[in-house]
């Protein structure tokens, strides 16, 4: 009981990171009908800039953590919004008529791209962070196992609770958020209403590299290791998650990604660590076999 | 001033490979009147509207709107810009609602333009400014008060894909309205609409000419309507315009007796 409860635990901070980026990938998605590959890379800059950003805020002499903290986010989070509209700049708005295929290559092309623009800048070797959260509390107190969840699972998940609140008013509520759901439904009418839906998507791109980035922040802090190859596994899992809740559904990346992440801490912690990919990636075969809108994803009703 | 037409087609060519969809077409529409565009199927007409709104950029012509404050061309302007800048509004054949958003948020959506002005790029949405809820207030009224003139008002929290046909012709309409158009182009507003909706579409759409002092132009099949509300047609045929007119006139004449009947028989004759 001890042993499932923590397995809980980390499978809900690890499904909280995955549902960050999941909902990157929806939403491009659902606005321009493309998978944008180049998301997961986005994440890993987001960490990257974000370890900079701890180490510049150490190095001025910042003994504060949660200083550090709220810089190395602000920073994190523009600096990664910045990368993730200027990809859309250049690798997308110029094929958005092309067809399909083209930007979804261009997309790889991109993600090759920022793997290797990181791995020359920063080096390959695996960069590490001294842990800055130590302590948390103690659940739970078994004979043999006590339950934990540190502050910094706390902090994950409050930031996490926090972005998606932030996150669910702007869509739902704000003149941009109703412009981009105008957009995601038809495009060229949304443009004939006035719509500038370039830079809608433009906004779209920056959301989802922002989320992305506080992804990468997070993973830098709970793991304390990161290199630049990190994105292409989170970036798959965190897609798995998208289409596992439905692509193009947000509350659906959100579900899909705290689903995956528990699939992962379980299966880890009661079969076998090795093999926790194997379990992630079954789930996007199954999906894709018996459910292919996903769990919350609404049927593609073709116009005849 | 006074004497410039509200839209001022010159020589408009559209050409799709060999096919002359609209052929060296020119004509005006005036403001404070409803221009009826009419001719057989294919004679040009839907493809005229997508060149006025920007879908399409015709090769030849130009099209001219004349704002108080100066001319746009609209051939040389994004399609967005259509309805921001040229003040040019649209609705489709083929409704074509944001059909998972609310009545409301259709109508809002489509004065995103002025809104995302006052709000400074939702900055100052997202924080909460004054000057940004003061302009939401006021989209919200106009809003409501175009639902109010279309009758329906009481269904502004349903999801405007659940509306009947009827009403999602006229929800479009509205909707057309609150971008604060000059020129308001309906493309078969009467289609699918019973005689008793038609009759009510008639006086909306009169009323909006009466009232708000644009122009209007109007692709219709229903000859009644077209009769009805129209102050001036242009027949189109094969792309090329072949007569234009007051409503009395043109029902009259020969050229376009002839598109839409075709030749008398030999025999009869």
């Amino acid at each position: 009981m001890e042993y499932f409860l923590q397995q809980l635990i980390n499978g809900l901070t690890l499904g909280a990171i995955y549902g960050l980026i999941a909902i990157g990938y929806t939403m491009v998605y659902g606005i321009i009908r493309m998978i944008n590959f180049a998301h997961g890379e986005i994440y890993m800059l987001g960490a990257f800039i974000s370890l900079i950003a701890f180490l510049v805020s150490t190095l001025l002499g910042g003994t504060s953590v949660a200083f550090g903290l709220l810089a190395a986010l602000v920073s994190t989070m523009v600096l990664t919004a910045l990368y993730g509209w200027a990809v859309e700049r250049v690798a997308y708005r110029p094929l958005r008529n092309a067809p399909k295929l083209a930007p979804l290559i261009s997309a790889i092309g991109m993600s090759i791209v920022l793997q290797n623009f990181s791995q020359l800048t920063q080096g390959a070797r695996v960069k590490p962070l001294p842990p800055l959260f130590k302590g948390g509390i103690e659940l739970m107190h078994g004979e043999t196992f006590s339950v934990n969840l540190s502050y910094l699972q706390m902090t994950i998940m409050a930031l996490t609770v926090a972005l998606m609140v932030v996150f669910t008013w702007v869509i739902t509520r704000t003149s941009l958020g109703r412009a981009q759901r105008a957009t995601e439904q038809d495009m060229k009418m949304a443009a004939l209403l006035g719509v500038n839906t370039d830079r809608i998507i433009s906004a779209t791109f920056v959301m989802g590299a922002t989320l992305a980035s506080v992804a990468g922040l997070m993973v830098t802090l709970y793991y304390g290791v990161i290199d630049f190859y990190i994105g292409f596994l989170a970036g798959i899992k965190a897609f798995t998650a998208a289409v596992l809740g439905g692509i193009g559904s947000l509350p659906g990346a959100m579900l899909g990604g705290l689903l995956i992440g528990l699939i992962e801490a379980f299966w880890s912690g009661y079969f076998s660590i090795e093999y926790k990919d194997v379990a992630a990636f079954s789930i996007l075969v199954l999906v894709l076999l018996f459910r292919p809108t996903g769990l919350l994803g609404r049927p593609e009703v073709e116009k005849i | 001033m006074s004497t410039l037409p509200l839209l001022d087609v010159e020589h408009v060519t559209m050409r799709f490979g060999g096919l002359f969809a609209v052929n060296d077409l020119s004509f005006t529409a005036q403001p404070k009147a409803i221009t009826a565009v009419i001719g057989p199927n294919g004679a040009g007409k839907t493809t005229l509207f997508n060149c006025i709104t920007g879908f399409y950029k015709p090769q030849i012509g130009r099209m001219t709107l004349n704002h108080a404050d100066g001319p746009v061309l609209l051939e040389r302007l994004d399609d967005y810009d259509i309805a921001a800048k040229a003040r040019v509004a649209r609705t489709f054949q083929n409704i074509r609602l944001f059909a998972r958003m609310s009545v409301l948020e259709n109508l809002i959506v489509a004065q995103h333009h002025k809104l995302m002005r006052a709000s400074a790029f939702s900055l100052a949405g997202l924080l909460g400014l004054s000057r940004y809820s003061k302009a939401e207030k006021l989209a919200v009224d106009k809003a409501r008060h175009w639902l109010d003139r279309v009758g329906l008002l009481d269904l502004a929290d349903e999801d405007a894909g659940s509306l009947p046909y009827g009403s999602q012709r006229r929800l479009e309409i509205a909707r057309a309205m609150c971008t604060d158009p000059v020129l308001l182009c309906l493309d078969e507003p009467a289609a699918g609409l019973n005689p008793k909706e038609s009759l009510e579409l008639n006086s909306l759409l009169t009323g909006i000419r009466d009232e708000m002092g644009i122009g209007l132009l109007l692709i219709e099949h229903d000859m009644s309507v077209v009769m009805e509300i129209s102050d001036w047609v242009v027949v189109l045929d094969y792309g090329s315009k072949i007569a234009e007119g007051a409503p009395a006139l043109i029902k009259d004449d020969p050229a376009v007796i002839h598109a839409y009947l075709g030749e008398p028989d030999e025999s009869e004759a």
